[in-house]
This record gives C-alpha cells, structure tokens and sequence, in this order.
C-alpha cells in the first residue's frame, strides 16, 4: 500500500469517526434541549463540572444511564479520539512501508498522546 | 438567556464562524472565542473548550478532502508533531495557572497576528528545491501538483520550524485554536515549503495538536457539553459550507474583510482583558 492510498483510507475512516461523533451530540443535544429548554444555565462564571462530565468513567457511566449530556460528551470523547486513530494507523501505515524512521516518529506522537490523555482523564 | 435560546444563538454564531474560518483558512477557534465571550458573556475557559473541540471537528472532517488534492506531506506534519503535542500539552498547563483577563490579552495579540497575516497574505512565494543536511536526513522533501505535473520541492531550516511549532502548539494548547497560521509561519516562511503544502499540512497537524490538550481541558471542566454541542455542530456546518463555495469567492476582498473583522475583535478582547471584563 502507498503512501496516496493509505492517507486516503484513513481520511475516510476519520470523517465516518466525527459524523458518528456529530450524531452521538446531536441525539444528546435534542434531549437536553427537550427537558431542560427554559433553564437558565449561568455561563458568565467558570465552575467546574461533576465527574459525569469530567472523567471518563464518568461520561460512560452518565452516558448508559441514558443522561443527555453523558451523550453529547461521549459523542465529544470519540472526536477527540479521531486524530489519536489517525496517527495510529500512520504507525502501521510506515511500518507496513518498512519505513523504520517514520515508525518510530509517529511512534512518538502516539506516546504523547496516549501519555497526555490518560494522565489527564 | 434560556437553555434553547442559547445553543440557538450560540449555534448561528458557531456556523458564521466556521464558515468564515473555512474560506480565509484561519479555522473558526479564533471567532468562535471572542464571539462567546464579548458577545454573550460566557467564561473564556468555556469558550476554549468549546472551541478545542471544533478545531478537531474541522480538521478531522476534512482530512479526507484535502488527501485527495495531494497537497499534503504526512512525513513532515507527523515529525513536527512531536514538537506541537508537547507545546501543547504546555499550553494547557498554562492554561489553568494564568488568569483569564492575561489569556483575553493573549488572544487578543494572537488575533492581531492572525489579521496580519490575513490582510498580507500574498500566496505562493519562492520555495526551496534542494533541501539542506537535517531536511534530507529525515526526507522531509516531496512533491506536489502544479499545473497538472508535479513539482519537487525541498525543506530547509528544520531546527527553527521545529522550535516554532513548539510555540503554535503553546498557543493551541493556552487559548483552544488550531494556531493554523503560526503553523503555515513556520513552514511556509522558516522551512521554505511551498505555501498549498504548509496549508494543508497544516490543517492535517492541527487535530493531533488539540487532542494532546483536549485531556486536560476535559479533566479540568473546559469541556461543558452545554456550550460545546452548539459550538461543535455549528462549526462543522459553516466549514462544510464554506468548503463548498471556496471555489467561486472572492477569497482576496473575502481575506480583507476577514483581516479588519479580527482585528476589531482583537481591540476589543485586549482592552475588555485590562478592563478585567473579560
């Protein structure tokens, strides 16, 4: 496989991951606005939300408890996961390619990736 | 201001932002944070998350499209991606230790760069051919299309391409934009690399970049679904639109408007940002 036709796959395969991502938030968004559309949420100041939507077990938990906005954040959790897919298959992209530099280089990424989302979560 | 009357006027504001991003190429982060926070008062750290999220939607949903002019080097987006995650991670720890008057200032100067650029921008320059000893080391070179052949081109002045995506990822990771523009800096003017590939190249590294802060900004509450769902949905709608009419607009008056539109927002973000209304 080339280098054209990988980048191609995998561009694909990343648009398909934020429709799937866009429609997890809309089906929450709807929800939300169904039961909660005259509340008065107050933005003006930070403060920081509960678990269900700071951790991930958090979400997951939120999310199959069918809460709206357990939904819209795992449908935000799996965007945020498309680049991290993407680098992903460039590692087995180069290394199908026998191209042992560029392994290693997005080998890097990954790491700094992974490293920065599981420390944070 | 209702829930509903919120994610509407959020989500029209979000989708202007996106569109406008998508035609000049600037991305939507940097209207869709002065927009919340001057317009409808939401907290800066709301508006970062929220527009982290759509700097990702962007980038993601287009990848595909931009694979297939070929415009786009991997090789190179991914080596300089080591220094934009770490900056970014950076940033993001930054993010959480600086006041949100200083972060205002902060973007309000981002935005005075991002209008000069869009107001100067003149295009394709002369780019290097042959690429100098680091650039061939890593075969940062390539080749890319140009009325219907492909041209070679070659990368130089990696050591300063690399420090300056350090610093875009910085910024990426403090404010919660793609910084697509210090990005084509350091390619387009540091590297030498033609300016269609620094562009796509570009917006091929500003995904990864926001997924190395987006951790953080989601353990710190950055990332309230309330704000981010309209924020998300609208710009993914007006860049897909704007993707769409790209190829019949006036892109240069476009780049114009665009240019002074920043540059009144960046004005009113650095004095609000002293003022501590922000």
């Amino acid at each position: 496989m080339d280098d054209k036709r990988l980048e191609n796959l995998i561009g694909q395969l990343l648009r398909a991951g934020v429709l799937l991502s866009a429609g997890l938030v809309t089906v929450g968004g709807i929800f939300y606005l169904l039961r909660n559309h005259a509340a008065r949420p107050d933005f003006h100041n930070f403060v920081k939300g509960g678990p269900q939507i700071t951790t991930v077990h958090g979400i997951l938990l939120s999310a199959a408890h069918l809460d709206s906005q357990g939904w819209m954040q795992l449908g935000l959790i799996l965007l945020i996961l498309t680049p991290v897919a993407r680098v992903a298959m460039a590692v087995v992209g180069f290394a199908l390619e026998k191209d042992r530099l560029y392994t290693v280089v997005s080998l890097i990424v990954l790491t700094i990736l992974a490293l920065s989302l599981t420390h944070a979560g | 201001m209702t829930a509903l009357e919120f994610t509407v006027v959020v989500w029209g504001l979000s989708a202007l932002a996106g569109f406008l991003g998508a035609l000049t190429g600037l991305g939507g982060g940097v209207v869709v944070v002065p927009a919340l926070t001057l317009a409808l008062g939401v907290d800066i750290k709301y508006a970062i998350g929220a527009s982290l999220v759509s700097v990702i939607a962007t980038s993601s949903g287009a990848a595909a499209a931009y694979v297939r002019e070929g415009f786009s080097n991997i090789r190179i987006g991914m080596f300089l991606e080591i220094a934009t995650t770490v900056g970014a991670i950076a940033g993001a720890y930054l993010a959480g230790r600086v006041s949100t008057h200083a972060l205002a200032v902060i973007f309000g100067l981002v935005l005075i760069h991002a209008a000069y650029s869009s107001l100067t921008n003149s295009g394709e320059r002369a780019h290097a051919v042959q690429s100098d000893k680091l650039g061939t080391l890593l075969r940062l070179g390539g080749d890319y299309p140009v009325d219907g052949r492909r041209e070679t081109y070659g990368v130089r002045n990696v050591g300063a391409g690399f420090g300056m995506m350090f610093g875009a990822g910085a910024l990426s990771g403090l404010l919660g934009i793609g910084s697509g523009a210090v990005k084509v800096l350091a390619m387009d003017r540091a590297m030498e690399i033609p300016f269609k590939v620094s562009t796509t190249t570009s917006n091929f590294m500003i995904g990864v970049t926001a997924a190395a802060s987006a951790g953080l900004y989601l353990s710190r509450g950055y990332i309230d679904p309330r704000v981010a769902m309209p924020v998300m949905l609208g710009v993914l709608v007006g860049a897909l639109l704007g993707t769409k009419v790209l190829v019949r607009a006036q892109v240069r008056t476009l780049r114009l408007v665009f240019g002074v539109v920043i540059l009144a927002l960046a004005i009113e973000m650095i004095v609000n940002g002293f003022l501590g209304k922000v």
